[in-house]
Parts: structure tokens; sequence; C-alpha cells
């Protein structure tokens, strides 16, 4: 190589690596991809929030394109996040809640004070359903479709932007494909 | 050493070894430990990303590590536990990624480049001998009489001056 041509390799280095600088610029680093997407919800045997003699499964997760909120009392963006659940559920999406980790009395109090936009919650005091869904950090909320298979995952408060952003979309399309 | 920099490098060389776990962990057969040890090593906590599971002190790090001891318990291997960690978390909680078709660049990349790398120097290192070997490149300067002597005169004039 002639000395001149090899004083153009950091620029040919830099242009190489300039586009993979360029993509991670818009990637948030604590945003964990979920592995559970496109799998069928775990299966679980948990009692509800709300009726600790009744137990919820697979079952009840199926039948309707449905949002799952893991929400609790201890998270603090969970508050934040909750006037949006109340609104989504006005509109007629289906929201199923994941209580995770939590105390029962104060979850249920919570539920009578803000509102209670779940269908229903689930009861997860050791966080197994947690572990197998792969949450690890609430809030987060997951898209389901009719057949319970996870369809989208998002980590952090869902707020009116990232509904639009996210979600919006995906479940129009579900819920249109279900009528089909 | 001076006693002065006797106390940073401590500080250096054991915060390598400050974890964050507090629990004590209990075995029924002490010979899960190393394994238990070294596989909170080499998985990576998932809530705090720059840590391992042993390093974290969030409720999801304890309660992974939770998990692993009772698997280990269990008589899973660590090959089990990690694609059941995987299965739940993705490929991202494994600090030493599995060789498959998205990683074999990642694992095969360090020996191109050392190939790169070596080849490199040799090269260079060939033509810089073929250069001192040419007796056309004498490394003793000459310089003409005129040179010299215009040398000499601009050496003198700084010297008046000054």
């Amino acid at each position: 190589m002639s000395p001149r041509l090899a004083l153009f390799v950091p620029l040919i280095v830099f242009v190489v690596v300039a586009p993979f600088l360029w993509l991670a610029l818009d990637r948030d680093p604590n945003e964990l991809p979920s592995a559970r997407i496109g799998e069928p919800f775990p299966a679980f045997s948990l009692p509800s929030l709300k009726h600790p003699e009744k137990l919820l499964n697979t079952a009840d997760m199926r039948g309707q394109v449905a949002l799952v909120n893991v929400w609790a009392t201890w998270c603090y963006a969970c508050r934040i996040e909750h006037a949006m659940l109340n609104e989504l559920a006005l509109k007629g999406v289906k929201i199923i809640g994941l209580n995770y980790k939590d105390n029962r009395q104060e979850a249920t109090r919570w539920l009578n004070q803000l509102g209670d936009p779940y269908a229903f919650s689930i009861f997860d005091a050791q966080g197994s359903l947690g572990l197998d869904l792969g949450v690890y950090g609430a809030p987060e909320t997951y898209l389901l479709d009719a057949e319970g298979i996870v369809q989208y995952r998002r980590v952090g408060v869902l707020d009116q932007r990232s509904w639009q952003r996210e979600f919006a979309e995906r479940y129009q399309l579900l819920v249109s494909s279900d009528v089909d | 050493m001076r006693a002065g920099m006797l106390f940073p490098a401590m500080v250096v060389l054991w915060s390598g070894l400050a974890f964050g776990q507090t629990e004590v962990v209990e075995f029924s057969n002490e010979s899960l430990r190393p394994r238990y040890q070294q596989l909170i090593e080499e998985l990576r906590c998932p809530k705090c990303q720059n840590q391992n599971l042993a390093d974290s002190n969030s409720a999801i790090a304890v309660d992974l590590r939770l998990q692993i001891q009772s698997l280990l318990e269990q008589q899973n291997s660590n090959a089990e536990i990690k694609s059941y960690l995987a299965e739940r978390y993705s490929d991202f909680i494994l600090y030493r990624p599995l060789v498959d078709r998205r990683t074999l660049f990642l694992w095969v990349a360090p020996i191109f480049f050392m190939l790169f790398a070596a080849t490199a120097m040799v090269l260079l290192l060939r033509r810089q001998r073929r250069i001192s070997d040419d007796p056309g490149n004498d490394p003793q300067i000459v310089i003409s009489d005129a040179d010299q002597q215009r040398l000499a005169q601009l050496l003198n004039t700084r010297n008046d001056r000054r």
C-alpha cells in the first residue's frame, strides 16, 4: 500500500464504524428484548387479587386481545401510569393486572383509591409468574393476542405517547384480525 | 512503593472483590457453591445492566440468585440453568454469549484481528530490514561543501547576535 493511500485508512475505518454508532444513538440500552415475544403467556396458577379463593390460569388470558400490566404499590412509576390505564379501560381496552410481589391489603386499597382499570388482577406475591414472564422492573406492559400469545412488551411507564407510538397500531391490528 | 501510593493501589486492586450480595447462601452439598459463584458471576443483572448477578443488590438480582440456588439444588446442569434464564430474560442475560449464527462474528473477530495484526507486523518488519540492508540508504548524511559553508555562516550569525 502506498503511503498516500495509507493516510485514508482512518477515514475508511470511520466510514465503516459510523453507521453502527449512528444506529446506537437511538437505542435505549435499558430496554431489553423480551424473550417471550411470539410465545404463549407462561403457564401459571395463581389467586386473583380481589377474590383470593379464585385461582386463575392461562385459560383466563385467552379469548380477547388484552394488555397485561405488571404493577405494584411499591412501584412509584405505576402511580404515574395509573390514570392512563383508567383511560384505556374506559375506551374498552381489556387490561389484566399482574400484581407483582405486593401486599394484598395495600394493593386492594390502591385500586379502591385510584380506580380499578383491570378486568382482574393476578396476585403474584412471590414473583414466580413475573420470573417466568421475564419481568425485571415494574411497570411493564405486555400485549397479548386473543390466543394468549405475547405480541409486544414495553418496560416503563405507559403514557399517551408510548401508547400511540408502540401499542395503538398493534392493538388495532390484532383486534381487527380477531374479528375476522 | 511510597506509602501514599499504597492506599489507592489497594482500592483499585480490591474493588473487584466487593460483591453486592449480602445474603448467606446455604447448600445441602458444598460442592454446589463454586458452581453457584461461577454462575452468578457469568450472568448479567437485567435491571442494572453493567453488573453481574453477584454484584447487584437490585430486587430482581436477589430473586434470580435464589432461583439459581434452587435450580442447583434440583440437580440442574449449568447449561440447563443458563438456558432456563435465557428463555425468560433473552440471551442478553448471558455475559458469555452462545456460539451461534448471530454471535459467530463476535467469537471469530479477535482471531481475525490478531492474524491481521501479525501479518501487518511481519510485512512492516520485512520492509524495514530491506531498507536498512540497502547500501543506497546509508544512514550517514552527506552534506556538500557549499551547504556546509552556509550552515557555518548561519550558526555564526546567530552567535553574533547573541
